[in-house]
Parts: C-alpha cells; structure tokens; sequence
C-alpha cells in the first residue's frame, strides 16, 4: 500500500499541483513583473524598470496609510485577542448555557465582510451623529474606532473558539496540582494556562495580525478612505490608486508589491516572537 | 468500498480536465460581446439583443457593470481571451487609456450616420469613439409645489420664467425654504447627499459650471491647469444647496441618491439637480409636473445660458478581437441605428436622444425632461458644454468631493475645497501625464 501511494502520488497530487500554480504562482511572478511596467490590461504591459516604484515613496497618502494600518494591526490584534481570551475563560469555567454562548459569540464570523460592513455603518453613522454630530467620513480616528469595532465583533468569536479549545486541553492535574501547592487562580492563568497554550495564541496573534493588514471590504464599506484617503488602510489605497489615475495601474501593482513583503515580513517576526514562547508539554 | 472510491476519484478527476478542454474550445463565427454601462437601460439591451439573435443567428451577449465599476469591470474583462468587441469609454481622459484598443471607426455606419464630428472622439484622423446618447441635467423642479409658492402672499416671482439668474434663484430658493411649513415640504432642495451614490452630481456635474465659465474666457488649449475663477460662484450656488435642502448641512456625507429620489418623488422638495437618465426615479410625479431649470451660478451673460448638455457615452470597437467578431460588431450596431427594432428601442425604451441621422421625427425620445431641455434650445439659449471629460482623473474628482463633504459638515474649510480644486488640478494633471 505504502509503495502504491509512493508510486502513484505525482498523479493525485497533480491537479492540486496544478491549481496551486494557476491560481496562486504565476499570478504572483505576473505580479513582480507587472510592477515594473506600464499597463491598462495584463495583456497590453511595457517595461519601464522601477519608475513606478519611485512614484510609490513620492506618495504622500501611501505612507500614511502604512503607519495608519500598523496602529490599525496592533490596536485590532490587542483588542480581539485579549477580548476573545477573556470570553473564552469564562465559556470554558463552570457556567450553564456556555454552548448556546459559544454559537453565539461564533455567529458574526458567518457573515460576508462587505455586506457586514454596510450594515454597520448605518449603526456607527447613526450612533457616531448623535454623539459626536460627525459620521465616520468625515473623522479619520471615526472612521478607526469604526474599524476597530466591526473587525472585533467580527473576529473575537473565531479566536474564542481556537482559545477555547486550547483551554480544554490544558491537563487536569496540572491544575489541581497547581491548586494543592496553592496558587490562587491568578497565578495558575499565568504559571500554567497561558504557557501552554502558547500554540493558540501564535495561531489567533497571526490570523488577526494578517486579516488586519489585508483589510479590505470592511474599510471599503465603513469609510471608502474618507475625509480624503486619511482613513484608507494599504489595501484600499492599493485600490484607489490603481482605479484612480489613467495610466497609475503599474503604481498601485508595485505598491501591492511592497505591501506584501511587509506583510510577510511582520508575520515572519510575529512568528519567532510568539513561537518562542511555545512550551513542550 | 476502497476500489469504488478509488474508482470514483479518477473519474472525477477525467471529468474536471475534460470540462477544461471543452470550455477552451471556441466557435469561429463572429459574435458581438457587449459590455454596457448603463445599469437603467439593461432589461432593453438585453431584448434588443435577442431580437437582432433571432433575426439574424449572430449571437449577442450584452453585460452591463454594476453602477459605479464600469472601469474595474472593463479593465478585468478586456484581459480575458474572450473580450467584449463593444465597449465605451467617458471622453478623452478614458479614451487615454484605452486607445490602443480602439478599432479606427471611420468607414463605420455609426460613424457615417453620425450628425456632427462634436460627437465622435477623433484623434489623428482615426475615429476612435462614437458617442450615442446625449444627455442634459440641470435643476429639476415640481411644477405643482412650485405654482402653490407663486399664489403665495408675498411670492418674490409669480412664474418660473422670471427666474434667470443666480440671484433670482437665490430669492426664490430662500424665500421657500422660509415657508416650507405653509407649502407643507421640508426643503426646497433634495438633500446633495455626499455618499457615494450621488456626490457625482456634485463633485463632476455641478463642478462643470465653474469650469465652463472659466473655459469659456481662457479658451485653453491645454488642460493642464485651471484658474479658479468661478470658484466663489462655485461656493455659492453650493451654499444655497446645503442651507435650503431637506436636511440638515451636516448630516449629508451620509446622504445616499435614492434619499433625493424619493425626496424629490413624494414631494418633500421643489428642487433636485440631476439629468434627464433620471426620469424613470421620478417619474411618478407626472409628467405634467416635471421642469428643468439651468443651474445659474452668476456667470456672465447667463439670462442666456441653456441646460448642461453633452455626452460622457462613446462607443468603442475593440480592435484586439478576432476579425469576424469586428464586423459582427459593426453590423450589430449598424443594425441598432438604422433597424426599426433598433430606433424604436432607443428612442422610446431606453429614452435616448441620440446623435445619429438615422434618428428621424418619429424616433425621438419623448419625456418631459427631454422636452424642457429641446424647450431651451429652441428658445435660442446657450447650451452648457460638459467639461468634465477634461477633469484630469478620477482622484481629482473624489478629492473635490472630500472637501466639499467636509466644508458642508463644518470639518473643512471653503479653502480646502479651492486647494484641491486648483492645486489639486495641476498636481492630478502632471501625475497622469508627467
């Protein structure tokens, strides 16, 4: 059988193979070569060298849509993680009803970004005007605070679920052992369940630093980059620019080119950092 | 049960590289692939194209992008090997960048049928787009509401006809906005929502007025920079849209285009600035009870100034699909403008005024809007050109809209809106072309 499967996996691994080179490697290398060209369709790119990746840094809107997405990643990645832990430890202690919780917390995740996204701006809109008499258009730290809001519903009940089960496999007698040298349950949090499960949070600290980075639809329907692309994070601003001036195709590619080498780069370093922390059981 | 799923797996897997083989395959009669901008006219294009099937065997497919992303949509399909042969671009900026995929419309029946060069994009002796609708906005007024005001006490004109110039208009507005009680609506203006579905009227339409006047005296030849001259009247007339309107100043960035549909269909405003595309939205108002007034802004010369009229609508023939395509194209649309099916369609379906010969008495398009708008021409009124193909690209107009959102709200101030319509111009201007 062993040898069966040896023999025959170039086959059965072929159109997954396949796929993963259509649909992902050879629209990234197009992508790298797109970056350096001039172009209204894929079809129609002239090389140019790295004239567009000169206009990038003579952007000033593309730089402060890198700093505003940073504090946009560490403030969401804070929120959503330390929320979601939270109600985690609470569904996993004692208490009735924590499955009826647990679905509901898990719902929001179910829902599309950008349908999501509209509905909550017509909340926000509504909540932000008769407290502050602005709406999110026209604030850029609005439009953050919206941003952060729906992400979190968004996302706190994915993490929740991949805490919880953490939690749940944290042994028994670590804990009662724990209890009889007697640590107070402040203690046995930090000394014993959080140390182990450090898988879990590299897990939920990655996913919520990526989908924090990648933003789109929810940026799109909150805000579309108002009061004036103070409030576009980098992956709307990619958007705009690529939409936004005849001929600026190649200016948006090479920034889409940027973003995804810090992209890469910040989760490398999210990596090692939490990775580090990990325990062996 | 291993060997059936097994079994199962590969036949699978047969079936998925068949069906790609199969879909690649590709039919070498000509067909005519139609990528249509406009969303109102959808439901006729799309009967239109089943008849000219059914008379003639050429298949047509027409899709239309969804309001708002005819340049993402067009920019993805043009890619695909299996492009639209019909295309439209908004003017000269998106003529720019789509040149090259132009097929040279010269020796065409649109081409030749076509009432005056004004309407065809021509660069270099090649024609490169045809326009085929031409289109008027200006302020749309209830007639119904509007003669309740005149029999008022203490009325400052007694017909619309007097009212010819900013100031007129300014009194007239003010004064019933005064007494909305007593004429029972809540704002002469619709609200001039900033949301994305309705500040085109602001940012591109309105901002048109400005521009031509300033055109108007500097007779440009290059488009690189603009002066501002009119941009005090450009304050003005905004001022009067978001002081006399339905809502509040600050609350219309979140304000959306049905908001002023509906505002303007059940009679809560007299006034609504839009074009003639928007006669089906409101139409419920009846035809009797629909005007269409000139946006005076307090140019010179206005007692004479017409509607704004022209045309952001070129058809295009792309030159990049195989030869059979392009003719099926051609005759397609020779058929569209000189078939009965095709006049009658466009004329009285789609309620087009097109610019073709073809288009003869009895296929005019006939809505009160049209009427009003053919009403100034003959008066002998000057018809305000669309200036805003010249606007230097899309950025440009969403950071006018920006600030003009932001000065209504009370967030910005009027300088900013001049900062990002001058300087933003010549910097929008020498990015594209620099």
């Amino acid at each position: 059988m062993e040898k069966a499967i040896k023999r025959y996996f170039p086959i059965f691994a072929l159109p997954t193979a396949l796929a993963f080179t259509i649909g992902f490697v050879i629209p990234f290398i197009l992508g790298l070569y797109l970056s350096a060209c001039r172009f209204t369709t894929i079809n129609d790119a002239q090389f140019i060298g790295l004239e567009n990746f000169i206009k990038v840094f003579s952007d000033e809107g593309f730089l402060h849509s890198i700093w505003y997405t940073a504090l946009f990643a560490l403030v969401s990645v804070i929120v959503i993680n330390v929320i979601a832990f939270a109600i985690a430890l609470a569904l996993t202690s004692a208490m009735k009803g924590t499955t009826f919780f647990r679905t509901i917390f898990f719902m929001p995740n179910l829902i599309g970004g950008l349908v999501l996204g509209y509905i909550w701006q017509l909340i926000l809109n509504t909540i932000f005007y008769d407290t502050f008499g602005l709406v999110m258009k026209l604030n850029e730290w609005l439009g953050f605070a919206g941003l952060v809001i729906v992400v979190s519903w968004q996302q706190i009940g994915y993490m929740m679920i991949i805490y919880i089960a953490g939690l749940q496999n944290v042994p028994g007698d670590l804990i009662e052992a724990a209890r009889i040298d007697g640590a107070t349950p402040w203690q046995t949090l930090w000394r014993v369940k959080i140390p182990i499960i450090m898988p879990s949070i590299t897990i939920c600290s990655f996913l919520t630093l990526t989908n924090s980075f990648k933003l789109f639809d929810q940026n799109f329907a909150l805000t579309a980059g108002e009061p004036a692309n103070r409030s576009a994070l980098l992956a709307l601003d990619i958007y705009q620019t690529f939409y936004g001036r005849v001929g600026w195709e190649g200016v948006g590619q090479a920034k889409a080119v940027i973003f995804c080498a810090i992209v890469v780069f910040v989760a490398l370093f999210q990596l090692r950092l939490t990775r580090s922390k990990e325990v062996q059981q | 049960m291993k060997k059936i799923l097994s079994a199962l797996l590969a036949v699978v897997m047969i079936c998925t590289f068949a069906f790609v083989i199969v879909s690649c395959k590709k039919s070498n009669t000509g067909s005519v692939y139609y990528l249509n901008f406009k969303p109102e006219q959808d439901k006729d294009w799309q009967t239109l194209a089943q008849k000219y099937t059914q008379e003639t065997g050429v298949e047509v497919v027409v899709v239309t992008a969804a309001s708002n992303t005819y340049e993402t949509t067009l920019k993805s399909e043009m890619a695909k090997s299996d492009a639209p042969t019909l295309f439209q671009v908004n003017g000269p900026v998106g003529l720019a960048s789509w040149k090259n995929y132009c097929y040279d419309l010269k020796d065409s029946a649109i081409y030749k049928n076509l009432s005056s060069d004004d309407f065809a994009l021509i660069d270099n002796g090649s024609v490169y787009g045809v326009a085929y609708v031409i289109e008027t906005y200006g302020i749309i007024y209830n007639k119904l509401i509007l003669n309740k005001y005149f029999t008022l006490e203490g009325a400052v004109a007694s017909s619309i006809e007097e009212v010819n110039t900013f100031d007129k208009f300014k009194a007239l507005v003010e004064d019933i906005q005064a007494k909305k009680t007593v004429l029972g609506i809540e704002g002469a203006f619709t609200s001039s929502g900033m949301d994305s579905s309705s500040d085109w009227r602001f940012k591109t339409h309105l901002a048109n007025m400005p521009i031509y006047y300033e055109f108007e005296e500097t007779n440009p030849t290059s488009f690189a920079t603009i002066e501002g001259r009119y941009l005090d009247n450009y304050k003005n007339i905004w001022d009067l849209y978001i002081n006399n309107s339905t809502a509040a100043p600050s609350e219309l960035a979140g304000k959306t285009g049905d908001d002023a549909a509906a505002e303007f269909r059940n009679g809560k405003a007299v006034f609504y600035q839009n074009g003639t595309w928007a006669y089906n939205d409101i139409k419920s108002v009846g035809d009797e009870n629909l005007g269409m007034l000139p946006i005076y802004i307090g140019g010179p010369g206005e007692e004479n100034q017409g509607l704004c009229t022209g045309s952001e609508n070129y058809w295009c023939v792309n030159k990049n699909v195989s030869d059979a395509d392009i003719s099926a194209t051609l005759d397609f649309l020779e058929w569209v403008i000189t078939s009965d099916e095709g006049r009658t369609s466009m004329s009285s379906d789609m309620n087009f005024v097109t610019p073709f010969k073809t288009f003869t008495n009895e296929y005019q398009a006939d809505n009160p809007l049209i009427k009003a708008a053919n009403a100034y021409i003959t008066a002998g009124k000057t018809s305000v050109k669309w200036l805003f193909p010249t606007m230097p690209s899309e950025q440009w107009k969403n950071d006018v809209g920006s600030a003009l959102t932001a000065y209504a709200a009370g967030t910005g101030t009027w300088d900013n809106v001049k900062s990002a319509f001058v300087n933003g111009w010549a910097a929008e201007y020498s990015k594209v072309n620099g």
